[in-house]
């Protein structure tokens, strides 16, 4: 697979090169860069003994799909398409994001006064008509990827355990987690800068009518 | 080696958001100390990070941490310009709150008292929630913190309206997004490798 050299949180978020937002990301030049370079180290990795390249686009194009972000969902599922080469992993996922949708966060707190905020919520497992094609291992990737995106506080050792049975090691969980949790953080960058750059084009919009029309007057 | 998973006692677990000094303990085993090469050092930053249980379990996969580290570095500790550090740190503690994370809590409740001064109406977030009232400028933080925190994301132009005539521009809002987004990171690793647990358990 081709190197990816674009800059991926400026891609989906659609920032142009010399834009507002492009110099306001400037201002914060490690933080841009190493979020790229987070991406580049779970994506083109040192080596892919530990997590193949089709689990990780799968998760990535799963967690993306759960977050209803139709974008970053298709950039990642077309890469497990070029990773995997089965294109009916890429269907089974698909399926699989439908079914995984649905209103975060909720879980249990530990057993106390924060009883009262606990907040039950679709446990979810991947459907028997998804298995074959996402296999035992991936498929309980994706089980503890929707628990970490929905249900965090719910996490456990049993969820640890649940991913060794599945032939997961201990440093391939910390692959996945990473995975999990830099996805997270990568579509809520790429949500904000988007809703600023949207309500930003509309500012400027408005100002730039209000000083034609100052001209016209 | 056939890796294990660690069950740890109920009896020093946390119960409620506090500001206090906790400890975390691993479900998985870190690296020991001992097998930490130059490619580890890289990946944990600073060097004082080996002693930590946390950053030797995560530097399993010494790029990811590294770039993780940096990037938490600068969104939090660049402040030349944009928005103060207190915020910063209010925005961290609000997600945390919000998405259950009572050691991330800990921590940048701490930071967010030290940095404003303001120790009890940080409380009153840990106490009563993110829908409690701490004025207009820290209601627009914690209110967009949540808002990134849902999923489906729900962020929207009324939370940059909000943020906007709380008295912040453009770059400091993008800190706030920062802010928030990289406590998606950070929790979500935190509540699934491991457990908070009251200072008495160290």
């Amino acid at each position: 697979m081709t190197a990816e050299t674009r800059d991926i949180i400026d891609l989906l978020a659609g920032i142009e090169p010399g834009s507002n937002l492009d110099l306001i990301r400037a201002r914060r030049p490690q933080a841009r860069e190493n979020a790229q370079r987070s991406y580049l180290a779970l994506f083109e990795p040192v080596d892919f003994d530990e997590v193949s390249a089709g689990e990780r686009y799968g998760v990535a194009a799963f967690v993306a799909g759960v977050h209803d972000d139709p974008t970053a969902a298709g950039f990642y599922l077309s890469k497990v398409a070029k990773a995997a080469g089965r294109p009916e992993l890429v269907e089974a996922l698909k399926a699989e994001i439908e079914r995984g949708k649905t209103k975060g966060p909720y879980g249990a707190f530990p057993t106390g006064p924060l009883s009262v905020e606990d907040k039950t919520g679709l446990i979810y497992r991947v459907s028997g008509d998804g298995k074959p094609a996402i296999g035992v291992r991936l498929a309980a990737a994706l089980e503890h990827a929707h628990l970490l995106v929905f249900r965090p506080r719910d996490a456990n050792p049993a969820a640890m355990q649940a991913l060794l049975d599945a032939g997961w090691s201990s440093t391939a969980i910390v692959t996945l987690s990473q995975l999990v949790a830099f996805l997270s953080f990568q579509v809520r960058s790429v949500a904000g800068l988007r809703a600023l750059g949207a309500s930003s084009g509309k500012s400027a919009a408005v100002a730039a009518k209000v000083s034609l029309g100052a001209n016209q007057s | 080696m056939s890796d294990k998973v660690i069950v740890r006692s109920d009896e020093n677990k946390p119960v409620v958001f506090t500001q206090d000094e906790l400890g975390w303990l691993p479900w998985l085993d870190p690296l020991p100390e001992g097998e930490l090469t130059e490619r580890h050092f890289a990946g944990l930053v600073d060097k004082s990070r080996a002693k930590s249980d946390y950053f030797r379990l995560l530097v399993r996969d010494p790029e990811v941490l590294e770039a993780r580290t940096k990037t938490d570095k600068d969104i939090f500790y660049n402040t030349e310009d944009g928005l103060p550090r207190a915020e910063r740190e209010l925005a961290a503690a609000a997600t945390s709150r919000y998405n259950g994370c009572i050691y991330c809590a800990s921590v940048h409740a701490r930071f967010a008292t030290v940095h404003s001064k303001r120790r009890d109406d940080v409380q009153r977030l840990l106490d009563e929630g993110v829908g409690t009232d701490l004025g207009a400028r820290w209601n627009a933080v914690v209110r967009a913190s949540v808002a990134l925190a849902s999923t489906p994301i729900a962020f929207g132009e009324e939370h940059i309206e909000e943020l906007r005539r709380a008295g912040l521009d453009d770059a400091e809002i993008v800190d706030v997004i920062n802010s928030a987004s990289f406590f998606n990171w950070a929790n979500r690793l935190m509540l699934s490798l491991g457990e908070p647990a009251t200072a008495a358990a160290k």
